[in-house]
């Protein structure tokens, strides 16, 4: 390593830091300074995480640029920092989405900008320490902390319904926390007083137990995926947040519980995840097609988009628990994309609900013919949705696809109907939305998205252009990581 | 002379009574409203004593007074919290009780009198002194209820304090009374003695053990013995709630230790499924009551009753860990209710109580510091991190577990789940909807500077909780070495 600099303490700290610095500027007759100071936050906190990405030692499998602290002595619990392959990706997907959430809300955003932008500059920390933390109790706190500024961000600057979906998300992810909490603490004492995630995946632990832990944390994960059945929140908050909510959770926060699954659930219990393989691989089927069909049904457009990431997120389950390579590095690369193509998606249609102030499907038609522009990178960003070839949408799921066939065909075959109810619900959605003749007088009256807007939809077009057409810097970053944990996995901790 | 020395464990105690009575006398000759004088008084009191307790402070166990009294480090770090407490109880009241012509120097000697109690019940080793500081304390308490003579509420509160805690006072004496007769010893190690040695007549012993449980749990406010908390907390002035939430709390932590882990502890498998019994009934009960209030005192009353079930949780657990962590949530429990209380006063005006949730509506816009430290409070009572409510909880679930309690793990955290949603429904109010009066919020000052210091001092121990937590370990841990 070059840099004995704190770097992941940088990128967790920097922007809750900066979150602060933005609180302070109080009311909004200082906004346009709390969103200056919110986008230097955000950019540096990107700036800061590039480095992890240059640095780092892709031959190696242990954690790198580890950073171990004392913290609550008598509980034995540490500071304790570091990235593997996998985790260091999403702290870059993270700390790369927030400063477009910033630029999208520049305008968007009239009423208590402080507080809006603080709270995404605070979130992105704290999902960074989410994906940094090798304690279990330093990661119970990130993960729980994430919850408040999301619950205000949806009820604060949210739709019609938001308080009813602010509570619903909240309580519903707390559920599944506290269960894991207590799993967490039972490792603790059978580990003999340790809350190192690393002591957990080493220890022994007899089947009833690893079955039981598993619940615990499947629990807490499938919540935050959403897996079928519990994915219900996820429409509600994702049609009732702001923008920049909205894809601030599809982006990042759906990913923290699959990321749950192979930092927690698979290395700490494996007998228990072989043993209930077949479950999972039964629900991630389940959301893939049902989810899939409940997205044609959909009206509004953001309700589409978010029963579309039930479903892809169902893939990415789907390729964690076949147990296999190419599924594993499949599922992630999913989860980036998935990440690039929802963020966007919400992005575009955040563009047309500031102009016309409606997500209801129904209400547009010829957007194209009045702009022309946004229609490309909508359309662009709708085929990534649906995989087609040179988007980052079909990396990751022919690569789970192709790791899914080797173990069971029929999987395959169902879960290849993705690409037909994909490309259903979202083409059909777009023939709706951007072409046809121009419906209403509403409609007639857009105008073309401004160069602020252009700019944040130009990177991550760039994105799902360039992980599409080349997606070798990502694989080979994780590929020591997924393998060792494969390994790990495959060994029975009875 | 020599025997004055041997007292300096009680230093604390004589200097406080001496205070009381010199300020009583001296109070008659403060003619100001404002009575600054007195109010300067007492806080330099509670100064004097946390300074005194901190100067006699001894690493070893002290016993006086033929064994009726003792001073550890459990007893000197409770009781410095108690001052803390009752300062900072006092400072939030000040303003508020002045605006209604309540700030009396009654008000000050009777506040001052149940510390007192507080304190005698913490250093008490001996049946006697435990009920003599008892009484101090509640007999001070039911007087404050009942301070404002002309409201109905407070003086029916005062009522059923009184009658309540007297039939509790009264179920503890006869369980003392049995618990004599089965071990012939009043002293708190005496009686520990007695039963290891074993006693003849183990049914007197059980039923003792019974009825003393029953008045702890009237004193501590757990269901079924509950009923008082809400008429109390409710209809007493908020000034005299805030008191009786936070120090005494510390008190009765103290008190439960003394008699039954210090003293009974031979019949821990006893009174362990009780206190069990006692904890989630007051979770559930609680947690659920709570959801349907409409008055923010009351909504803190059942919280109280919920946070108090999960006391008794560590304290069932056992153990280093188990009483530590007990003691640790009794701590936080006291700064978050100083809070919540303090955060109802300070927005009340002259004629109008903010007790209502709707009085919290739209407070970001009308004061986001304010709000925003309420925020902290509500997500401490909550338990979720990065506040010091997480930790107590934490420090709380880990001893269960380790204790082999995983069941009643999994109830605790399912019933804070429902507590959430009422926590959360004051955020909901504060931040989602808009105010119903844009009345602008004049906080004095300092009540701005206590309430700032007591939230961010709660998010502080929600980063930095390492050290509060070693302390009430290693305090426990000296007075379980007593035995």
């Amino acid at each position: 390593m070059i840099f004995e600099f704190p770097l992941l303490s940088l990128a967790v700290w920097l922007p809750i830091l900066f979150g602060v610095l933005v609180l302070a500027t109080g009311n909004d007759r200082n906004a346009s300074l709390a969103r200056i100071i919110a986008l230097v936050g955000a950019v540096l906190g990107f700036l800061v995480t590039i480095p992890l990405y240059v640095d780092f030692d892709k031959a190696q499998t242990a954690m790198q640029f580890v950073e171990l602290q004392d913290w609550i002595p008598y509980y034995n619990i540490h500071y304790h920092l570091g990235v593997d392959g996998i985790s260091v990706l999403f702290v870059l997907l993270n700390s790369f989405f927030t400063p477009l959430v910033v630029i999208a809300g520049w305008k968007v955003i009239e009423k208590r900008v402080a507080q809006y932008m603080a709270a995404f500059l605070i979130m992105s920390g704290l999902v960074n320490g989410v994906f940094v933390s090798l304690d279990a109790v330093l990661f119970y706190v990130f993960w729980e902390a994430m919850l408040i500024p999301m619950f205000i961000i949806i009820g604060v600057w949210g739709g019609s319904n938001r308080v009813y979906a602010a509570i619903k998300f909240f309580l519903y992810t707390f559920l599944g926390s506290v269960l894991m909490l207590i799993a967490l603490l039972y490792l603790h004492i059978q580990s003999g007083g340790s809350f190192s995630i690393l002591d957990f995946h080493k220890m022994p632990i007899p089947m009833t137990a690893q079955v039981l832990v598993f619940i615990a944390f499947f629990m807490a994960f499938s919540v935050k995926v959403p897996m079928f059945p519990v994915h219900t929140w996820l429409p509600d908050a994702h049609v009732e947040a702001p923008t920049g909510g909205s894809v601030v959770l599809a982006a990042i926060l759906l990913k923290v519980g699959a990321y749950g699954f192979i930092r927690f659930s698979m290395p700490i219990v494996p007998d228990a995840s072989h043993y209930l393989a077949g479950v999972m691989i039964a629900l991630s089927l389940i959301a893939v097609v049902y989810i899939g069909l409940v997205a044609l049904t959909q009206t509004d457009m953001k309700k589409l988009v978010a029963y579309s990431s039930i479903s892809h997120m169902g893939f990415v389950t789907l390729g964690f628990f076949i147990f296999n390579a190419y599924g594993m590095e499949g599922a992630l690369i999913q989860m980036l994309s998935h990440g690039f193509v929802s963020g966007a998606l919400f992005l575009c249609i955040g563009v047309l609900y500031d102009r016309m102030h409606t997500r209801n499907i129904a209400d547009y038609g010829g957007v194209a013919s009045k702009m022309p522009v946004f229609a490309a990178f909508f359309v662009l960003f709708a085929m990534a949705n649906v995989g087609l070839p040179g988007t980052s949408g079909f990396v990751g799921e022919f690569m789970v696809i192709m790791g899914t066939i080797k173990t069971n065909f029929w999987y395959a075959f169902m879960a290849a109907s993705i690409l037909i109810f994909g490309a259903a619900y979202t083409l059909w959605m777009v023939k709706r939305v951007i072409f046809g003749a121009v419906t209403n007088q509403n409609v007639e009256r857009l105008t073309d998205i401004t160069l602020r807007e252009k700019l944040v939809l130009t990177i991550l077009a760039l994105s799902v252009m360039g992980m599409g057409l080349y997606p070798l810097p990502f694989t080979e970053i994780m590929h020591t990581s997924v393998n060792d944990l494969l390994t790990h996995v495959s060994h029975s901790k009875l | 002379m020599s025997y004055l020395l041997t007292l300096s464990p009680a230093y604390a105690e004589i200097f406080l009574l001496v205070m009381a009575s010199a300020i009583l006398i001296a109070d008659l000759f403060v003619v100001s409203k404002e009575r600054t004088l007195t109010y300067v008084l007492v806080q330099l009191t509670l100064l004097g004593c946390a300074l005194i307790t901190t100067v006699t402070h001894e690493p070893n166990v002290m016993q006086l007074f033929n064994g009726m009294f003792v001073g550890d480090a459990m007893s000197d770090v409770l009781k410095l919290l108690s001052y803390l407490a009752v300062s900072m109880a006092l400072a939030y009241s000040r303003h508020y009780l002045l605006v209604r012509g309540l700030f009396t120097g009654e008000f000050m000697v009777l506040t001052l009198f149940a510390l007192l109690g507080m304190m005698v019940m913490i250093s008490a080793a001996h049946f006697m002194t435990l009920y003599i500081g008892l009484e101090l304390l509640s007999l001070s308490l039911y007087a404050m209820v009942a301070l404002q003579r002309d409201s109905v509420a407070a003086t029916e509160a005062a009522m059923k304090y009184f009658v309540l805690g007297a039939l509790a006072s009264g179920l503890l004496l006869y369980g003392m009374s049995m618990l004599y007769g089965a071990t012939g010893a009043l002293g708190i190690a005496a009686i520990s003695d007695a039963i290891r040695h074993g006693v003849e007549n183990k049914e007197l012993l059980v039923f003792g053990l019974v009825f003393v449980v029953a008045g702890l749990a009237f004193k501590l406010g757990v269901v079924p013995f509950h009923m008082w908390v809400p008429d109390v907390y409710h209809g007493a002035p908020t000034a005299v709630t805030i008191l009786i939430s936070s120090a005494p709390k510390l008190a009765v932590f103290a008190f439960v230790m003394r008699i039954l882990v210090d003293g009974l502890q031979p019949l821990m498998m006893h009174w362990s499924g009780m206190l069990a019994i006692l904890a989630v009934l007051s979770m559930a009960i609680g947690n659920i009551v709570a959801i349907a209030q409409t008055n923010i005192k009351r909504m803190l009353a059942y919280s109280t009753i919920a946070h108090m079930g999960f006391l008794l949780l560590g304290v069932l657990s056992g153990g280093t860990d188990g009483y530590g962590a007990a003691m640790f949530y009794a701590v936080t429990y006291v700064l978050m209710s100083l809070g919540g209380f303090g955060m109802i006063m300070l927005l009340s005006r002259e004629g109008f109580e903010a007790d209502m949730l709707d009085d919290f509506k739209g407070l970001n816009q009308r004061s986001p510091w304010l709000a925003f430290m309420m925020l902290i409070l509500m997500f401490s009572m909550a338990g979720v991190p990065p506040t010091a409510g997480f930790y107590a909880k934490l420090s709380v679930l880990q001893a269960v577990i380790d204790a082999g309690h995983i069941p009643l793990a999994v109830m605790a955290v399912l019933f804070s789940l429902i507590g959430a949603f009422y926590y959360l429904r004051i955020v909901k109010l504060m931040y989602f909807d808009s105010p119903d009066s844009n009345a602008p919020i004049s906080v004095r000052f300092d009540n701005g500077l206590l309430i700032s210091v007591n939230g961010l001092a709660i998010l502080a121990l929600g980063i930095m909780p390492g050290a509060l937590i070693t302390v009430c370990a290693m305090a426990v841990q000296q007075s379980l070495l007593l035995r």
